[in-house]
């Protein structure tokens, strides 16, 4: 890698209808490992905030501890981040979500942070459908402290040290599935063609948008023997189809086959668009994507791209029924009841 | 046998099965006593358990206004066979047993020093209501009709209760009513009435009000502006999230559109609690956790955090008896030394010891204005006793001049002002305290990132030893500002000089200002010092170094806050005696008193042994 970041841009590099340069998302030079899958997402989620135009400053970041958790400190410069506990960015990505439900949250995780120690909390986030988009960035390993397998790890699979791992995987697609996250996808940090989209549409969607991106470590689990490199991945990559995103307002140019693809519209008017790779995919049917995740995984498949989504599911917000005003904006004469009523409160209390 | 004589000054205690229905009826009785013009302090003795087991409820009773536990019991009513012999042997000599006479009394039990009081409350409710339910309530009212006459509580303030209890619901008045006339009639016509002890009116309340400590802290949290509570339910403290979920409905509701200006989450545990407080505090709203002990531990980690990457936040930390599980529904003040330096790492932080329920108001709305000024976590030190049980206490009060202190903020119109770069741990006047902005403040300026690694002033990340040291030396500069911020301690003098000096804190307050009325009386003049807060302010320093003999009252084993003033204001520890309670009642006045003559008389002794030994 290197430690100089040239600062000379191409004069008519192009702007966004915001009138900032894909240069204004991008955030600090990364520190992880040259070729990590990790520096590939960070870009995915420049290039997609980009060109979806988001006003930087309107997009809290939020991250727990390990490798993954430090990116983003890597992507939107100009956005509030937060690096909170190993584990725990949910609550506190919940917490933050509450007091101000205007601003855009994307949480970045990792398997050992969601997957082990963060379990609960990630769990918790996805029932109570927190308007967030939750990227974990899969690597099957703990990278930041050399190389232990992570629950993730698939049965078998060997890390860079040579022992299979003897014990079953988490799958944390499946589990969003089961537990009611209203959109799940995964993706590989390779595939920068199918990310892009996903992101801009877990972004746009309201609700929890969980996407399992794996991203190999380049360092301690990129051998032959494991499931989570490159070499493997790439061989065994299957996708539900092709996710086309289509911002409101802009004409949707390309028509398929009734069948053949399913188009979502989303609160904010943007289209989601799938043209079907597997006709037996139902995009609305949680039961359709955990058996397809199965399906796959029997013929040594790992099944990407957009697996569920829910576009009129209900938010924390709106489940709880929170004013529309942010809670963190109320004034002090909102906020403050005054002495009358407390005059009458003690009254009822003699 | 010589019973006990006294108007206005005694000590009854109910003795119940859980689950019966006995507390709406304690309640009452002591109500009425309140609506009598008579200071009460009654008192919930409840096990960790939903039906079945017993269950006290102690009343006292003094018009001179002392409030704590004095110690001794003067009356018991007996509800429950399971108790009954530890119940009767807990009577003073000279006190009163009121049981049901429905059965007979085990004459094995018969004390021939306490007069024994049968009333048959199964087979007057029996014979007065047919439904089963009822019959078993409604013992409860009819004890509390005969006390009535036994007492000589005025029957028109009992009805007076029962109608403003049971509003709109005249079924309901008219069966509590006549239940407590049967019980009224009964004892009238077959006991020898008013006992020895008995109520008089007075008008020693003025406009006190009856409340707990926890629903206090309720609305001190909505008075001081929080919009989000996240919570784990936990004895004792759950009653501080419901009290807020109840006032909120009726006082946070927008009016136009019916949504709420609040939120309420019940995490999944005690770490995401305190997470999604950090995390609604860190994004500019004000937000609290309501927790005891084993909550605190589980937190640890985050407040940490917070502490280090200074983000305020509020804990109302409702003690109980540990360690671990311990007795949870028995009060201490055991957390201190948890709460004071929770976290690993270098960490303490500000802690609030309110001692009555106005303070659990006021301390709890001051604590979102400390939180946010220096930007880290408040803890308010309640505890089991003072938060779930009734206590009397002067009315709340809000300045409606009052306005929020949300600490240093840069605004957006601020942040676009600024030429320089924005530096969000640079400390810019010299208190410790630097800005912070939350997100979505400024386009181009103002954005950071919070973390809890080490950090330089412009929150990038570091591990560089100078600026690590520089950062770890602001935030002590901080401490330093914090500590002229919180309350201060409250110096109470007696009359002329004093060398014994007496500290205490939290709810040993009312037990502790009695035994020292006490003293006094018997010639020992002792000052008080009540601590208020954590970090100490210099007036404690003061009080230790002006005194020669030192006490120091606390509700737990190891004499914890002796330990914090010890540690941080560099006294010897045989400066500070303890005088310990901790078997998870409330202290009692009788036990300060007689701790204190005790250690004084010993000590006078001891210089007389010791010139002896040399000869």
């Amino acid at each position: 890698m290197t430690y100089l970041r040239p600062s000379f841009r191409h004069p008519e590099q192009p702007i966004n209808e915001l009138g900032f340069t894909r240069k204004d998302y991008e955030g600090a030079l990364s520190t992880l490992c040259a070729g990590c899958g990790h520096d590939s997402i960070s870009a995915a989620i420049v290039q997609a905030c980009f060109e979806l135009s988001i006003a930087p400053h309107k997009v809290a970041k939020l991250s727990g501890i390990g490798c993954s958790s430090k990116t983003p400190t890597y992507f939107l410069g100009n956005s509030h981040g937060f690096n909170s506990v190993h584990g725990r960015m949910p609550s506190v990505a919940t917490g933050a979500n509450l007091a101000n439900r205007d601003l855009i949250y994307v949480g970045v995780s990792g398997d050992g942070d969601s997957a082990s120690i963060g379990m609960g909390q990630f769990t918790h986030a996805v029932r109570r459908n927190v308007n967030m988009m939750y990227v974990v960035e899969n690597n099957g390993c703990y990278g930041l402290t050399k190389g232990q397998d992570s629950a993730t790890a698939d049965v078998g699979s060997a890390s860079k040290k040579g022992e299979p791992n003897p014990f079953e995987a988490i799958d944390l697609a499946s589990i969003a599935l089961q537990l009611g996250a209203s959109f799940v996808a995964r993706s590989f940090s390779g595939d920068r063609e199918q990310l892009v989209p996903l992101i801009k549409a877990a972004i746009s969607h309201r609700g929890f948008a969980f996407i399992d991106v794996i991203s190999p470590c380049v360092t301690f689990n990129n051998n032959p023997a494991s499931t989570k490199g490159y070499e493997y991945v790439r061989d065994h990559l299957a996708a539900t189809g092709t996710v086309d995103y289509v911002p409101f307002k802009q004409e949707i140019s390309t028509s398929y086959a009734e069948g053949e693809s399913k188009a979502v519209t989303l609160h904010d008017g943007s289209v989601v668009q799938l043209r079907k790779a597997d006709p037996e995919l139902d995009l609305n049917s949680r039961r359709s994507a955990l058996r397809l995740i199965k399906d796959y995984r029997a013929k040594e498949q790992i099944l990407t791209g957009l697996l569920y989504m829910d576009e009129d599911s209900q938010d924390l917000h709106e489940i709880i029924g929170t004013s529309k005003t942010p809670l963190q904006a109320l004034t002090e004469a909102e906020l403050c009841p005054g002495q009358k009523v407390l005059d009458k409160l003690n009254d009822s209390l003699r | 046998m010589k019973r006990i004589e006294a108007v206005n000054d005694f000590v009854i205690k109910f003795a119940n099965v859980n689950g019966t229905g006995s507390a709406s009826a304690n309640n009452m009785f002591a109500k009425a006593l309140f609506r009598m013009g008579l200071p009460v302090s009654p008192k919930n003795i409840f096990p960790s358990n939903i039906q079945g087991l017993p269950t006290w409820f102690e009343v006292r009773v003094n018009e001179k206004g002392f409030l704590g536990r004095r110690g001794g019991i003067d009356m018991m009513v007996c509800m429950n066979p399971q108790s009954m012999a530890k119940d009767i042997k807990e009577l003073e000599s000279g006190g009163y047993f009121l049981y049901d006479s429905s059965k007979p009394l085990d004459l094995r039990l018969l004390r021939s020093d306490v007069t024994f009081i049968g009333i048959p409350l199964r087979d007057l409710c029996r014979r007065e209501f047919s439904d089963p339910r009822q019959q078993q309530l409604f013992r409860n009212v009819v004890y509390v009709g005969a006390l009535a006459a036994l007492l000589d509580i005025e029957f028109d303030v009992l009805t007076g209760l029962v109608a403003d209890q049971f509003q709109g619901k005249e079924k309901l008045i008219t069966s509590n009513v006549r239940a407590l006339e049967l019980g009224y009639h009964y004892a009238a016509e077959n006991i020898d009435c008013p006992l020895g002890i008995r109520v008089e009116r007075r008008d020693a309340v003025g406009d006190a009000i009856l409340i707990d400590g926890n629903t206090a802290s309720a609305l001190g949290a909505i008075y001081g502006g929080a919009s989000v509570a996240a919570w784990y339910p936990i004895t004792p403290s759950t009653s501080v999230v419901d009290g807020f979920d109840k006032y909120c409905k009726r006082l946070r509701i927008d009016p136009a559109s019916g949504n709420k200006n609040y939120a309420i989450v019940q995490a999944e545990d005690e770490l995401a609690a305190i997470g999604m407080v950090i995390g609604a505090s860190w994004n500019g709203a004000r937000a609290f956790t309501a927790t005891s002990g084993p909550g605190i531990s589980l937190m640890s980690e985050f407040l940490g955090l917070a502490y280090f990457a200074e983000i305020p936040c509020v804990l109302i930390n409702v003690q109980r008896a540990g360690p671990s599980t311990g007795m949870p529904t028995r009060t201490q003040q055991s957390d201190v030394m948890a709460c004071a330096y929770a976290s690993h790492g270098d960490t303490k932080h500000v802690l609030l010891f309110p001692a009555t329920a106005q303070e659990c108001f006021s301390m709890t709305a001051e604590a979102f204005d400390l939180a946010e000024e220096l930007q880290t976590p408040v803890i308010v030190m309640s505890d089991l006793d003072l938060g779930m049980n009734d206590s009397m206490s002067p009315p709340l009060s809000w300045d409606d001049q009052r306005e929020y202190r949300r600490g240093k903020v840069y605004s957006g119109e601020q942040l676009e002002a600024m030429s320089e770069r924005f530096g969000r741990y640079l400390d810019t006047d010299g208190d410790g305290i630097p800005y912070r902005t939350y997100p979505g403040a400024h386009p181009e300026k103002g954005a950071f990132f919070t973390r809890g690694t080490s950090r330089d002033e412009y929150a990038v990340y570091t591990e560089d030893s100078a600026q690590y040291e520089l950062n770890m030396q602001r935030l002590l500069k901080k401490w330093q500002t914090a500590s002229t911020k919180v309350p201060k301690a409250e110096e109470c003098n007696a009359s002329g000089a004093a060398d014994v000096g007496v500290i205490y804190y939290g709810t040993s307050h009312e037990a502790a200002r009695e035994a020292v009325d006490s003293l006094s009386r018997a010639g020992i003049a002792v000052d008080t010092l009540r601590l208020k807060a954590f970090p100490f302010d210099d007036g404690v320093a003061a009080f230790i170094d002006s005194h020669k003999q030192l006490f120091i009252i606390e509700q737990n084993r190891d004499a914890q806050m002796r330990s914090l003033i010890v540690n941080e204001c560099l006294v010897s520890p045989r400066r500070l005696v303890p005088i310990l309670n901790y078997g998870g009642m409330p202290i009692t006045a009788r036990q300060i008193e007689s701790d204190i003559c005790r250690h004084l008389d010993e000590n006078k002794v001891q210089p007389l042994r010791a010139a002896k030994e040399t000869v």
